[in-house]
């Protein structure tokens, strides 16, 4: 297993940067958010952002992902366009789906986005298709899906890791464990938190990650994913993470009763972008920390500059052709 | 000097049930990226005869058998279809793709819209409607006004082997989803079927018979229902013209409006029950083109408006038949129920022989 000391400078100098640009886009995104001009429910990743990096940084342009309603932080870590998708955000032309998908449904066929869904753990099957293909192919590429804990419930979920068990689909189940379903949190839903356990009855590895540590998540993803490659069938990780803002929209929402701040503190206080920040020489933070504002305020500018979309793009893309 | 000719072919006759498979044998041929999928296609009754030999012919990685899971197998089939492959996915009775649901209206009609035309579902959804036997309650559903009603799919219903090979062909090629739905009692039906491969363009309906008295609307296998009834009636002197739109969704309403417009009488006889459904949809659409002073006199016929009994005491009064069928162009005709009926021998001969069990 690759533990943080077998990290080289450049793997952190990598995963700080892709760390900071999706929290410094974020918080733009909820800095804008009062104004009105982001046409679209956020869901925001902030403090969750190291599952997606560390997984994804493992990952070749032509392997695929798909997510859910909260996927800022995988479609960017991916490679996907922050133009299209902050333009997308604004309803504009120029987004990512033409300002028919917003948020909620960013995609990416240029670095194998294939989508995101809203409606909880629909995506999940895509991937396993997508992972099917690969395998019909005959390609190395694997696909990884992330969603989160309430997608568990989802028959759905139990459904795909079943079948792409049974073929040795070349599928990664990534869990974003965030221990709330928008205000319901596990005790509430799970009779038990053994997870890893029911999911390993189907037939893969499948393992826990619960504090957060993007060295650890990254290196099982490496371990899994190269294994994966050689056909050895699908793997799923939990992944624990907690939720700073509200389940939708730019606020902290410590207030509303159903979570405490105390809850919350452990985890600002194992922030693994602060974390990384301080592995970076501070001279090749500033420049990187630098670079990352100029291409935030050029994607904004962007959206507000691009046009709308015309009124006839109403009924285009209804059907295909 | 005499020329040697070989005597014209004669029409080749092709059950429904064959036609079928004949459509994805050539387009598994054609196209490598077509796959069929779903469960007990590959088995030794293979979905009635519609997939036998295609295991044989093209392997276990292009045609193979689920888990249960229609949501799932739904979702992975949105997802191959995404990743640039044609799957066509097989539902032994229709009533299964309720489970199909959200990845079908949430994910298959949508995709192609909500990523900005960035993304294609070329999607076969193959599914059978059940009637008679005991069919009962969750065997027996069409429920085709449930897609129509959603932007973004496709919905076929083919009644006869010419289309039904048209359709899939057309189907298996469209870049769109398409749900396919078949009826159990087609199956054994046969027509003129040509060989060589072609397309029954969708949204193009089929004028079945020529007539003056009365617009006969028919969907899936009321279209054989339909053409009984024309039967019967024409013994009374009526003359129906009955219009198969094979394909719900698009719609040919310009053809059934012509007719109207001609006939003054329009009667949907749908496979399915009448509230909120493609008939209702078809008599819409017709009275809103025609405008309030078009004088179309129109009347819906389809499933009783209960769930549907396996009893044959009580099945026989839920369905659309010959002789009901008949009675109601009659009373249309004559601008009121005169009290005619079919003669009882000719009616009975007219009904649909009972399809036995086993399945």
């Amino acid at each position: 297993m690759l533990l943080p000391d077998k990290s080289s400078a450049d793997d952190v100098r990598r995963l700080y940067q892709s760390l900071r640009r999706l929290r410094r886009v974020e918080e733009e995104v909820a800095r804008v958010y009062p104004s009105d001009r982001i046409k679209s429910p956020v869901h925001l990743s902030i403090g969750q952002e190291a599952l997606a990096v560390g997984v994804i940084d493992v990952l070749e342009t032509a392997d695929i992902i798909a997510g859910s309603y909260r996927s800022h932080a995988s479609y960017l870590a991916k490679g996907g366009s922050l133009r299209g998708m902050i333009a997308e955000m604004y309803g504009k032309s120029t987004g990512c789906a033409g300002g028919k998908g917003g948020s909620m449904h960013l995609v990416g066929p240029e670095v194998n986005v294939m989508g995101s869904s809203a409606v909880v753990a629909t995506q999940i099957p895509h991937a396993v298709g997508a992972a099917l293909v690969q395998k019909m192919k005959g390609t190395q590429n694997v696909a990884v899906v992330f969603f989160g804990d309430g997608a568990t419930e989802e028959g759905v979920f139990h459904e795909s890791l079943n079948f792409a068990a049974l073929h040795k689909l070349p599928v990664l189940f990534v869990c974003e464990n965030n221990g709330y379903a928008i205000h319901t949190p596990l005790d509430k839903r799970w009779a038990t938190d053994r997870l890893v356990e029911r999911v390993v009855t189907y037939g893969m590895p499948a393992d826990k990650v619960a504090d957060g540590d993007i060295f650890t998540i990254r290196a099982l993803a490496t371990e899994r994913i190269a294994a994966m490659r050689r056909g050895g069938g699908p793997a799923f990780l939990e992944l624990h993470a907690y939720r700073w803002r509200e389940h939708v929209g730019p606020n902290e929402d410590f207030e509303a009763g159903y979570r405490s701040r105390d809850e919350a503190e452990p985890w600002m206080d194992n922030d693994q972008m602060a974390r990384l920040a301080n592995m970076v020489d501070p001279a090749v933070r500033a420049s990187i920390d630098a670079a990352i504002e100029a291409e935030i305020k050029d994607a904004f500018d962007f959206a507000e500059n691009s046009p709308p979309p015309m009124p006839e793009e109403l009924y285009n893309h209804v059907y295909a052709n | 000097m005499s020329m040697q000719t070989e005597p014209p072919a004669a029409p080749r006759v092709l059950r429904y049930v064959d036609a079928l498979r004949e459509a994805v044998e050539q387009e598994m041929d054609r196209d490598p990226d077509v796959f069929l999928f779903g469960l007990d296609v590959d088995d030794h009754r293979a979905i009635q005869g519609s997939t036998s030999g295609l295991l044989e012919k093209f392997g276990a990685a292009r045609v193979f058998t689920t888990p249960m899971s229609e949501d799932a197998m739904t979702g992975v089939a949105i997802g191959a279809a995404m990743s640039g492959m044609r799957p066509i996915h097989v539902h032994i009775r229709n009533d299964f793709t309720m489970l199909a649901m959200n990845q079908l209206v949430n994910v298959a009609a949508k995709a192609h819209y909500m990523y900005g035309g960035k993304v294609k579902v070329p999607l076969v959804v193959r599914s059978m409607i059940g009637k008679s036997w005991g069919q009962g309650a969750q065997h027996s559903q069409a429920l085709q006004s449930m897609f129509m009603h959603v932007p973004g799919l496709k919905v076929v219903m083919p009644s006869n082997a010419h289309d039904a090979k048209g359709c899939m062909i057309a189907a298996i090629r469209d870049d769109n989803p398409v749900i396919f739905i078949e009826h159990r009692l087609l199956y054994p039906t046969e027509a003129y079927v040509p060989e060589a491969p072609f397309t029954v363009e969708f949204g193009r309906a089929r004028i079945c018979t020529a007539g003056d008295a009365v617009t006969l609307v028919a969907i899936s296998n009321m279209v054989m229902e339909c053409l009984r009834a024309q039967e019967l009636l024409a013994q009374a002197g009526i003359h129906c013209e009955v219009i198969d739109p094979i394909s719900l969704a698009p719609l040919d309403i310009d053809t059934i409006l012509a007719s109207a417009m001609r006939t003054r009488r329009l009667l949907v006889v749908d496979n399915a029950w009448t509230n909120a459904g493609a008939s209702a949809e078809i008599i819409a659409r017709v009275m809103e083109a025609a405008g309030p002073h078009a004088g179309i006199a129109v009347k819906r016929m389809g499933f009783a408006p209960t769930t549907c009994p396996t009893s044959p005491w009580l099945e026989q009064h839920f369905y659309p038949n010959p002789a009901t069928i008949a009675q109601a162009v009659h009373a249309m005709v004559n601008g009121r129920d005169t009290g005619w009926a079919p003669d009882p021998a000719r009616a009975r001969q007219a009904n649909q022989t009972q399809f036995r069990g086993p399945f």
